[in-house]
């Protein structure tokens, strides 16, 4: 069940600001620790930072989603991007095809408790993430 | 242009981030602290970091970037008041911060930057002590 529900247009360093800002709202009204706040808007910002430098631009969609009697913060990432041809590898620690440190996607996995991605080369990368409280 | 102020106290630079910095302030802050060493001739930055809300990759490279860039002009940089949730996602999210010298406070940074770089080393003739 979806309790709260935003969406972010991506298409700038600008709106990167605007995912962690809904982040940080949601993971208080979720009523997450400070520390649990802080992974879920880092998160929030290597995988926004993803969409708007590989994918070009794409949407942000942050719900505060309740399961069964537990409460999490899921962000869900889409972009119609070039895609991730080997994603194993692009998993992996320090990896990057851009100029960056390669955290992105592997540090968010480590700072969320689920991580799903789906992608192929020509047809756009999706990643989701959930932090349960 | 928006951009974060840089502050001058004797012979150190003194920067405090307090807004929600994207990736092309953060560049520019990095630029403009590396001329302004060489411009007042300082020997220390350091940089408040403790109303920033998170650290994540882009701004861990960049304090390293500045670390590392302002030890090649001969001034040593300190990162203070980082907050205990910040230092907890930092190691989380795999980032070593290698080369950049933390300290809790504004206090005991510019001690470090005190001990670091004392008073009196610049060379003779060369003064730009206000």
């Amino acid at each position: 069940m979806i309790l709260k529900h935003e969406s972010v247009e991506i298409r700038s360093s600008e709106d990167v600001v605007k995912v962690r800002q809904q982040a940080r709202t949601l993971a208080v009204a979720g009523g997450f620790s400070l520390v649990d706040q802080t992974r879920i808007v880092t998160a929030a910002s290597e995988l926004a930072r993803n969409v708007s430098v590989y994918g070009g631009s794409g949407t942000a969609t942050l719900s505060l989603v309740s399961e069964n009697t537990r409460t999490g913060l899921r962000l869900v990432f889409e972009d119609q991007g070039p895609g991730i041809p080997d994603i194993e590898v692009a998993l992996k620690d320090g990896y990057s095809t851009g100029s960056g440190l390669g955290l992105g996607l592997s540090g968010a996995r480590r700072l969320m408790n689920d991580f799903e991605i789906t992608s192929a080369p020509g047809k756009g990368t999706k990643v989701s993430v959930t932090r349960w409280k | 242009m928006e951009k974060i102020p840089i502050l001058k106290m004797g012979r150190f630079l003194l920067v405090t981030i307090q807004v929600d910095m994207h990736d092309r302030l953060a560049m520019t802050l990095q630029e403009d602290l590396t001329a302004r060493i060489v411009q007042d001739n300082a020997k220390g930055v350091l940089i408040d970091i403790s109303s920033l809300e998170i650290v994540d990759s882009f701004i861990g490279r960049m304090l390293g970037g500045i670390a590392s860039m302002s030890r090649m002009l001969d001034a040593e940089t300190v990162v203070v008041g980082m907050q205990p949730a910040v230092a907890i996602t930092i190691v989380e999210l795999g980032l070593s911060l290698a080369g950049v010298r933390t300290a809790l406070n504004v206090e005991k940074g510019m001690e470090i930057l005190h001990s670091l770089a004392p008073a009196g080393e610049e060379a003779p003739g060369h003064d730009s002590q206000t």
